[in-house]
């Protein structure tokens, strides 16, 4: 699959459906893009519009590993490239204490055995091509991503105690923003970029019924534009695709026939998470949705 | 990759080139290495198909949303502008084509076409959203009525003539019968879309006409700006609070590393040094405990920051939902604290209605007299100030010519650990009239405040470590 789903723009484009992830326009453009050049794609969107799950569905796609790195406030080197396994060395130290030279040992404690990689050190050492995805690249600090240009531009990691680390074959990266944190330039020049936006009304149908075939096609089409609909209003967290798949197979579980107000006021939670944004829906949606003007609006 | 420009013709080459100057002449940050990216990317697509080549040029040369929104403007504009120069200098002219074009067109009877019927295929076409049928059909209605000779000259004031006389309005109007496409109103945004094709194709003619292009106009603030609404806004203040929550959680983990705060824990170390045979290789640190936010907001809610205050009180909102030890403050004549009603009520409607009706601040004129506020506060909050709070003042420092009391400000600020002024009035009117900010600037930070960009800025400038930021006040 995987040389047959490199081949075209529209062959990739295929080869995401076939996997379950219906891409945009530009998604599959970009993504095509990036294995061809070989460079990062950094990808930024709203919560909940496929990021994370376009770095799978490529990684199926391609039949490769995926190695996801998730990014935190506080992240360093040692959790996420590499560090020295202290405990071994020691006890490296204090097996061969009598007889060995202090020149030799420090050889030796100081090679690749004693190392324990982190996931971007395993992505640069795989012996078989990976999908790396470093995720919400905006948590870190402006130090990490300092650390991360080598590596995204050059494929390799300099350890002062061993040298140059370089990739023994080239993965596809993919970085994710939710866009907390402006981005350095120079993260930012290395990367192709892709927006990623809460899909149009028919695209998103697509993703449902791929997902909840079972699902009536007037009520799949209903509940995307509910969805929307709530997503148009001021609200803390809009609504996800996955929220609106979750939602989905709710109302299938449920038997609906119909999405009306009652249907609606019961299955709302699924969609909307905060107890602010639970009113304000209620209060703008619901009554659209009246038991008598079943119609679609 | 230094090879690849030589696969793309040296024609392409020179305008990519000539492109990518115009989006940095616009703002966007596209260097070389971008542009070098750009043709590696062109040798790997069809670049016949318009939608491949734009995204593929998008994804390597504008890399954030705002520089995707510029650069969609200027790529039209560029290409539209190259085309028409090629066109000129090779004397191609559409009368030829024009014939053809029309032929084409929906129900195009001769070139003669009754006007109601123009009206009705345009306002179908319009519901239909149909973009080559659009183009289409704004061709024949320029060139319908070009006929009756009704350029004004002014491309503007022709497009407006134009759709007035195609009776085109996005409002619903019921007196038109039921089958009548423009019954139920034209969509707001094909009708945006018609004209500005209506207008792309009044300039090619006058291009076409006088034989030269107009001259290039940079694109203007409104063009640029994101489309917004209020109630965006205040969703994008939330997010911008929020990520000052965050920051603030974790300034102390960040400051934990550096060396000259450290102080060993021995107790914690000897533990640590358990596993590794008592030889204490991996020190422990006494953690640095992140400072607890205590906050104090003033806020102003007069009528001279009338459009300012719904920003005001949002921020306000925000903070509120992520602070548990904050109090707030509104003002105009007197001091009222307000703590307990964003307590009580979770809807931003209600509270800023609350306030409004029940805060009592307003006393006898309606003008703020920050005099009085300051000494107010002073008295209400004197024994709880110290130096870890931090005081935040929403306002525009227009003291209507009354005292503005620095000297009591200014001792509040030096009881606090750090105050700030947030001013929803541009810089450039500071102290003019009777703004007086620049007295109390020496005594705080005093940042421009209207926009959730300069909001982020006011973010970052309050979560960065404290010291920092006590050199820059003092």
């Amino acid at each position: 699959m995987a040389a047959a789903a490199s081949e075209s723009v529209a062959e990739l484009a295929a080869g995401l459906r076939e996997v379950g992830y219906v891409p945009g326009d530009s998604t599959a453009l970009v993504s095509y893009l990036a294995t061809k050049l070989g460079k990062p794609i950094l990808v930024e969107g709203p919560a909940g519009v496929g990021k994370t799950e376009l770095a799978k569905a490529l990684a199926k796609v391609f039949d490769r590993r995926l190695v996801r790195l998730q990014c935190y406030e506080g992240l360093d080197e040692a959790k996420a490239l590499y560090e020295w396994n202290y405990r071994k060395q020691l006890l490296r130290i204090q097996a061969e204490r009598q007889d060995t030279a202090w020149n030799e040992v420090q050889d030796d404690i100081f090679g690749e055995e004693f190392l324990l990689s982190r996931p971007l050190m395993d992505a640069i050492t795989s012996e078989q091509p990976i999908v790396l995805l470093i995720d919400e690249i905006d948590k870190t600090d402006q130090e990490f991503e300092a650390m991360l240009l080598e590596l995204l531009s050059d494929f390799q990691i300099s350890i002062p105690e061993l040298g140059l680390v370089e990739a023994r074959s080239h993965p596809i990266v993919l970085l994710t923003s939710n866009n907390s944190r402006e981005l350095t330039e120079a993260l930012k020049r290395r990367c192709l970029y892709l927006w990623l936006d809460y899909p149009e009304l028919d695209h998103e149908l697509e993703i449902v019924r791929l997902h909840v075939p079972d699902l009536e096609a007037t009520i799949a089409r209903k509940l995307v534009e509910i969805v929307g609909m709530v997503r148009d209003l001021d609200l803390k967290k809009p609504p996800s695709i996955a929220e609106s798949i979750d939602w989905a197979r709710a109302l299938l579980l449920l038997g609906a026939d119909d999405i009306d107000a009652d249907v609606f006021r019961e299955t709302l939670s699924v969609i909307v998470k905060h107890r602010t944004d639970l009113d304000i829906v209620a209060e703008r949606v619901g009554v659209k949705l009246g038991p008598a003007s079943v119609s679609a609006p | 990759m230094a090879d690849a420009p030589a696969a793309v013709p040296a024609g392409l080459a020179a305008q990519l080139i000539a492109f990518s100057e115009e989006l940095r002449a616009e703002g966007v940050n596209s260097g070389t290495s971008q542009l070098l990216d750009a043709f590696a990317v062109l040798a790997e697509i069809p670049w016949a198909d318009p939608g491949d080549f734009r995204e593929a040029l998008a994804a390597t040369l504008a890399k954030s949303q705002e520089d995707r929104r510029i650069f969609e403007l200027v790529f039209e504009r560029f290409f539209f502008r190259a085309a028409e120069q090629a066109a000129i200098r090779a004397g191609v002219r559409e009368h030829a084509d024009e014939e053809r074009g029309e032929g084409e067109g929906k129900g195009d009877a001769g070139g003669e076409l009754d006007l109601d019927e123009l009206r009705r295929q345009i306002a179908a076409a319009l519901q239909a959203g149909e973009e080559s049928l659009m183009r289409d059909l704004a061709r024949l209605a320029i060139a319908t009525f070009g006929r009756q000779g009704q350029h004004s000259g002014v491309i503007g004031v022709d497009v407006q003539r134009i759709r007035r006389a195609l009776g085109l309005r996005s409002e619903p109007r019921h007196e038109l019968p039921a089958d009548d496409p423009r019954r139920a109103g034209v969509p707001r945004e094909a009708l945006r879309r018609f004209e500005a094709l209506m207008r792309r194709e009044l300039e090619r003619g006058q291009i076409e006409r006088t034989a030269k292009l107009p001259p290039s106009r940079p694109l203007n603030e409104l063009d640029r700006a994101l489309p917004s609404g209020p109630l965006q806004d205040l969703a994008a203040v939330h997010r911008v609070v929020a990520q000052l929550k965050r920051r603030l959680k974790t300034q102390g983990l960040q400051t934990r590393g550096h060396a000259r705060h450290a102080h060993v824990d021995v107790r914690r170390t000897m533990r640590a040094s358990l596993q590794t045979g008592g030889v204490p290789v991996d020190l422990r640190f006494k953690p640095i405990r992140p400072r607890r936010p205590e906050i104090y907001v003033l806020c102003d809610v007069s009528t001279s920051v009338t459009s300012a205050s719904v920003f005001f009180l949002s921020v306000l909102h925000a903070l509120h939902d992520s602070f548990r030890k904050m109090r707030s403050f509104v003002f105009i004549e007197r001091i009222s604290e307000v703590t307990d009603v964003f307590d009580r009520e979770r809807d931003f409607r209600a509270v800023s209605e609350a306030i409004a009706s029940d805060a009592g601040v307003a006393d006898v004129s309606g003008y703020t007299d920050y005099g009085r506020v300051w000494s107010e506060f002073r008295a209400l909050v004197e024994d709880d100030l110290h130096p870890r709070a931090t005081v935040i003042v929403l306002g525009d420092a227009r003291t209507n010519g009354r005292d503005p009391r620095a000297d009591i400000f200014g001792q509040i600020a030096a009881r606090a650990g750090r105050t700030f002024w947030l001013n929803p009035e541009p810089r450039l009117y500071w102290n003019y009239g009777d703004s007086v900010i620049a007295t109390y600037e020496q005594h705080c930070r005093a940042f421009e405040c209207w926009t959730t960009s300069q909001l982020e800025d006011f973010v970052k400038a309050l979560t960065q470590p404290i010291h920092a930021a006590s050199l820059i006040s003092r």
